[in-house]
């Protein structure tokens, strides 16, 4: 490889690792789950590894403007596939390498046991999450979509039941319906500007005649259809409480990851294709309207849930829709609070959805957990119950756990949910001259929505915790309390380094408000060299 | 050429549509698959319709692309084959699954008036 730095390779590693280990992973007998679960594991820390490299490339100054370009198979944007990374991006493989590992400890006692296949769909998943972060190409990304929906098929119907059945048929139809939107969309903008490179975009749509920048706009709103489907924005976003009630803990964990993936993509594809030109801002009207009609769908949807798994359900509905909001409103300062707001929201869902997993034994110790699904799938082995050796003071730890992923969600004092909403609250109010009604709205809405989700997490958390009768102190396993631990303290650390952290998001968003930085870093990355060729 | 290749694809499309919004997974899946050939001959269609035009080749000299199918849509549609084609076979196994453990063929996994 003349010419090209090793630490170049790097960018590809979050995406071939997963899809080779996971490959690796098939032919291995289901008995041998120690071995399947050692690799996974050391590729999930592999991956964490590569991803705290990427995220201090992005900001270090190793490339310039934080910009790490990739050109696959060495062929120049914008005919070949481009790879970026930038601060972003970095950001979010940090996110997925971490929740991922997280989920994959948590799942290793019994989950990752109930059906067959685990850890390949496992790291499919992460290969398609990955790589939808990475791609700097509409195709490419619609590969990487697929490739993530289809491992979490196999995720959402892991453990094989007819809750998970039932549900597991409707996500996927909505989900097929969606990528044929998005190559509906697709095949629009390639019509229009006949390009799929996203940097190369922008320039081009900037210089589009009336009638083809109507067919584009028309494409783009499909494809925004099929992401904000991902995103779950109301309307689209019926299946995601019955699918994430349905699936098994570490699943609905990972299912939290996904839904972001959905508002990635516009974060991503929106301000390089409109910032400029006769279309600069075109549709963030409607993201911000539909934003606020989602957190009114979750709002009610939380208050009237019972299930814990539909309320995290909802409330992931709340964040999507806040963010989606806030994406609409518009603004380097408002995004840069909005993805402080998607991690602490992200991680402490994730950690509220394992603790259903734990909460659920309270009310049923023992093996009703996982014997409901033993008998589909004839697994032979039973997995080892959770027997005898439990942490002293679990029913401690629970609740404690529990109280701080309330908080997260909620927006309360002290933990990172707070400073978020705060600093929201902070961004939309400090303008010259009078404030604009929507940002009372969104004031108002979010507030609301906080309140809806305190109600509906006490009562869970009264009944599950406080409520009288023969409730016995759940066995748990090292194991299982880590994960949570490790998220909960990643909210944690987020509250207190929350001032550089939110100026690495400040200069993540300006970043992103500034296109034409990525064009010219995309369009001008060269190939390499052939070896032994004199240039 | 264009109102043929338009009407087929809106009719086929719009089967899709009214066959995904019926109640048993049978008609679900078919028109899934409706939709797909609908949004796969568009994807096609969108390297415009063209006749006697070659596919692209390599040969000496500069390739005057004008000349030439767009090689572009070809291989998006080939892709988007595939992957539909697996994703409507996965969905196939897991409508046959429903079927097993449910006993019924409804979309809900139970009928709609029990």
């Amino acid at each position: 490889m003349n010419g090209l730095p090793w630490t170049q390779h790097l960018i590809l590693l979050p995406i071939l690792l997963p899809l080779l280990a996971g490959a690796a992973l098939i032919p291995v007998n289901e008995a041998r789950h120690g071995l399947k679960f050692a690799v996974n594991l050391v590729c999930n820390l592999i991956l964490l590894a590569c991803a705290v490299t990427l995220f201090r490339f992005a900001d270090g100054g190793h490339w310039p403007d934080g910009l790490g370009v990739y050109l696959a198979a060495n062929w120049q944007a914008p005919f070949g596939i481009a790879l970026l990374v930038d601060r972003l991006s970095a950001l979010l493989l940090l996110l997925t390498a971490l929740l991922s590992l997280a989920v994959l400890v948590f799942s290793y006692r019994g989950w990752s046991r109930i059906g067959v296949h685990f850890h390949s769909l496992f790291l499919f998943l992460l290969m398609g999450i990955n790589g939808a972060f990475l791609t700097n190409d509409l195709f490419n990304l619609f590969v990487f979509f697929e490739v993530m929906l289809a491992a979490s098929y196999g995720l959402v119907l892991h453990g094989y039941n007819t809750t998970r059945i039932r549900a597991g048929m409707q996500y996927i139809a909505i989900n097929l319906v969606a990528s044929l939107l998005f190559l509906i969309g697709l095949a629009l903008i390639y019509a229009t500007t006949g390009t799929l490179n996203m940097a190369d975009l922008g320039p081009r749509v900037a210089a589009l005649a009336a009638d083809d920048l109507a067919l584009l706009q028309v494409g783009t709103v499909i494809l925004a259809l099929a992401f904000l489907t991902k995103g779950a924005m109301w309307p689209l976003g019926f299946w995601l409480p019955t699918t994430y009630a349905a699936a098994s803990p570490p699943v609905a964990a990972m299912l939290v990851l996904m839904t972001k993936v959905g508002v990635y993509a516009i974060v991503r594809v929106w301000p390089l294709a409109f910032s400029a030109g006769p279309a600069a801002g075109f549709g963030l009207e409607a993201l911000y309207w539909g934003g606020i009609a989602t957190i009114v769908f979750g709002s009610l949807g939380i208050l009237a849930s019972e299930e814990a798994g539909r309320v995290a359900g909802y409330g992931a509905i709340i964040s999507s829709g806040t963010l989606l909001a806030i994406v609409g409103y518009g603004g380097p300062a408002l995004l840069g609070v909005g993805l402080y707001y998607l991690l602490g929201a992200t991680l402490a869902m994730a950690a509220f959805l394992l603790l259903v997993g734990l909460t659920e034994r309270i009310r049923t110790p023992g093996a009703a957990l996982l014997a409901l699904t033993m008998e589909a799938f004839a697994i032979e082995e039973k997995p080892d119950e959770p027997v005898g050796v439990g942490i002293p003071a679990a029913m401690a730890f629970l609740g404690l756990a529990f109280a701080a992923s309330a908080l997260v969600i909620t927006g309360m004092p002290p933990l990172s949910g707070f400073v978020a909403k705060f600093s929201l609250f902070h961004v939309l109010l400090a303008v010259d001259g009078p404030v604009p009604w929507t940002a009372w709205t969104l004031i108002a809405l979010i507030l609301c929505a906080g309140l809806a989700a305190i109600i509906s997490l006490m009562r869970f958390g009264v009944r599950t915790f406080w409520a009288a009768g023969a409730v016995q102190p759940p066995s748990l396993q090292l194991s299982e309390a880590a994960p949570i631990s490790l998220l909960l303290g990643l909210c944690i650390a987020m509250t207190i380094l929350a001032a550089p952290l939110l100026d690495y998001l400040q200069r993540t968003a300006d970043m992103l408000a500034q296109p034409t930085r990525y064009v010219e870093r995309v369009l001008g990355e060269t190939a390499v060299p052939a070896p032994g060729s004199v240039r | 050429m264009e109102a043929v290749i338009a009407i087929s694809m809106g009719v086929l499309f719009g089967s899709g549509i009214w066959l995904i919004l019926r109640p048993r997974t049978f008609q679900v899946i078919v028109g899934l698959m409706l939709m797909s050939y609908a949004v796969n001959l568009f994807i096609f269609m969108v390297g415009r319709l063209w006749v006697d035009k070659a596919p692209l080749t390599l040969q000496a000299g500069t390739p005057q692309p004008g000349d030439y199918a767009d090689p572009v849509s070809q291989a998006l549609v080939l892709t988007a084959i595939v992957i539909g084609f697996a994703t409507t076979a996965l969905y196939l196994v897991i409508m046959i699954g429903a079927r097993g453990l449910t006993g019924t063929d409804h979309v809900d996994g139970e009928e709609a008036d029990e």
